[in-house]
């Protein structure tokens, strides 16, 4: 049977957030490999998916594809192709890479996640693919462990929701990848500029979303704090 | 690639810990499916095995039986998606008189390596076997333990002399009723007589041609040969009780681990002529041999499936907490894990 999911994963970052680090976050080595390579090898172990298709800044499609050359043997098919300006076109450049290939059906799930995201699990993708398959969209979110605070001037608190009923998003999120691009496209310009999340999309079109449990350690690498954190709770070593 | 290990950090305390896995082409990679809790996991968990044991240990992943589900193979042995037992044993030589779970070289899995907590686990392809069709699962994940007993059996059937009209096993918990049925099964012209603490325990012996209470074993019962499932602080009592109703030159199947030597009355050993044999853990062959007797006999999956206890799912690490807690507090039968972390 011909395979429908897809990964899709999102290394658009520059890595401006790193400090002086000269690299993008993503390919910043923690336990002597690049973030990005640990990431990829959880998707790549996954005998569900039909292909891992890797985006990146132009500027760093070769040296993508060399270090995934260099440190992943597996024998699924993993491609490297440019990002879009956003997250969103960066996904949509995705579905139009598997159009192209006339892969692209009602069916076909496409499971985004951030490459900085090297502690996903097992559970979560496989949730994330059922979860997208059932109900067409999902996202994988964590308890909020902190109060979340709303102001809208910046200066006062003008809403402090229950918490109980708050969540961190995390990733992968997944989704019916021809309906994303479908209500991906019927988005005015301006909608566009402001709906970075794709899964804030769904909810402003009234499309259902299921929440897949996530892990406190499923952790996004975005500032230098973060790598010593990684390097950290990659230390079992016994 | 990262794997989420959740090891025991000290008793009681599991801590999630990522470990690199390098995929090679020498192993292949699994998903534990379903899991079951020994009560040599348990004595780490309550922290009852000697401090400097537990310090040489820690942190360390529980778990040594269980089954799982082939994710990834380079090796080709197993296709995607097929289930398989997974063999804590991990030889790394060959020895042509010692068996592979008796070489001071090879690793255990949740003794001196880590066990079937983890997110995933790899190995050899030789540690693998296709689990038999339609087999419950839960049945299954205790498979390792039944291999304990197949062992055990075999080689009393080497060492031991030709007359077993009557064998004893001595114990009424999981391991005992494993070993009594697959000796009721192996040597269908012997009676089986089981020697149990609990009343309501000995009476899950249903397929026993005898069983007795400790407290109340007649004088004159003898057995031909013996078999000694008791082990902790127990083991003493029924290995001197065995001594007294053995007959002269049987063999004493020693299967219970106890944490403390116990003391044993040698000089009737001398004067019965009797033999003691050590046994413990299991190899491949012993797992292959087992697979082809529950074909033979499959009402032996029917009666294991009896001792199968509580079922706990797993997506937490309070949840392991949760399924040990109640693996100490349950009366009998085997706590099994279903994997879902």
């Amino acid at each position: 049977m011909e395979k429908l999911v897809y990964a899709v994963i999102l290394a658009g970052g520059h890595g401006t957030r790193m400090g002086n680090l000269d690299k993008p976050k993503q390919f910043i080595e923690i336990g002597g490999r690049p973030v990005i390579i640990h990431t990829i090898e959880k998707f790549a172990v996954n005998p569900k998916f039909a292909e891992i298709i890797v985006l990146v800044p132009k500027q760093w499609l070769a040296y993508t594809k060399d270090i995934i050359r260099r440190n992943i043997s597996c024998s699924v098919s993993i491609v490297v192709i440019p990002g879009g300006d956003t997250r969103n076109e960066t996904i949509m450049n995705s579905i139009k890479y598997i159009e192209d290939k006339g892969k692209l059906t009602d069916e076909t799930v496409v499971v985004t996640h951030d490459s900085v995201r090297p502690f996903v699990t097992y559970r979560i993708i496989e949730e994330n693919i059922r979860y997208a398959m059932e109900c067409g969209a999902c996202d994988t979110v964590v308890p909020a462990s902190d109060t979340i605070v709303e102001s809208c001037d910046g200066k006062y608190i003008s809403h402090i929701p229950d918490r109980k009923i708050m969540y961190q998003g995390q990733t992968p999120q997944s989704f019916r990848a021809k309906k994303l691009r479908d209500v991906y496209a019927s988005l005015t310009d301006e909608e566009k500029e402001v709906l970075t999340d794709a899964c804030k999309i769904y909810v402003l079109k009234n499309e259902p979303v299921h929440l897949v449990d996530g892990e406190v350690s499923n952790i996004k690498i975005t500032y230098p704090h973060d790598i010593r954190v990684a390097e950290a709770i990659l230390g079992g070593t016994k | 690639m990262l794997n989420t290990v959740y090891q025991l950090k000290r008793p009681r305390q599991f801590e999630a810990v990522f470990k690199n896995v390098e995929l090679d082409d020498k192993h292949v990679l699994i998903r534990p499916t379903y899991l079951s809790i020994c009560n040599a996991d348990q004595r780490y968990y309550q922290g009852t095995r000697n401090k400097e044991i537990l310090k040489e240990k820690l942190p360390m992943a529980l778990v040594h039986e269980g089954i799982g589900r082939v994710i990834c193979d380079p090796t080709e042995t197993f296709k995607a998606g097929t289930d398989v037992i997974i063999i804590p044993n991990i030889p790394v030589e060959t020895d042509e008189i010692i068996a592979e779970n008796y070489l001071y070289s090879s690793r255990f899995c949740s003794s001196n390596e880590d066990g079937f907590l983890q997110e995933f686990i790899q190995t050899r392809p030789d540690r693998l076997l296709r689990l038999p069709e339609g087999i419950n699962p839960s049945v299954a994940a205790f498979t390792e333990l039944v291999s304990v007993s197949y062992h055990a059996v075999e080689r009393f059937n080497k060492l031991a002399h030709a007359r077993r009209d009557i064998i004893g096993v001595w114990g009424d918990g999981n391991l005992s009723f494993v070993t009594a049925l697959l000796l009721k099964k192996r040597f269908s012209d012997s009676q089986i007589y089981v020697f149990g603490k609990h009343r309501q325990k000995i009476a899950e012996f249903t397929f026993a041609d005898k069983t007795f209470e400790i407290t109340e074993i007649p004088e004159k019962t003898e057995v031909d040969h013996a078999f000694e499932c008791v082990g902790g602080n127990g083991a003493p009592r029924a290995i001197s009780q065995i001594i007294d109703h053995i007959r002269p030159e049987g063999t004493i199947s020693i299967l219970g681990v106890t944490e403390d030597p116990a003391p044993i009355n040698t000089r009737m050993i001398l004067e019965k002529g009797l033999v003691i044999q050590g046994s413990s853990r299991s190899g491949r062959k012993d797992y292959e041999d087992l697979l082809s007797m529950y074909k033979r006999y499959p009402e032996i999956i029917d009666y294991l499936e009896n001792i199968v206890g509580e079922q706990v799912k797993v997506r937490t690490i309070d949840d392991i907490v949760r399924a040990f807690e109640k693996d100490i507090y349950k009366p009998s039968g085997k706590t099994i894990i279903i994997w879902d972390k």
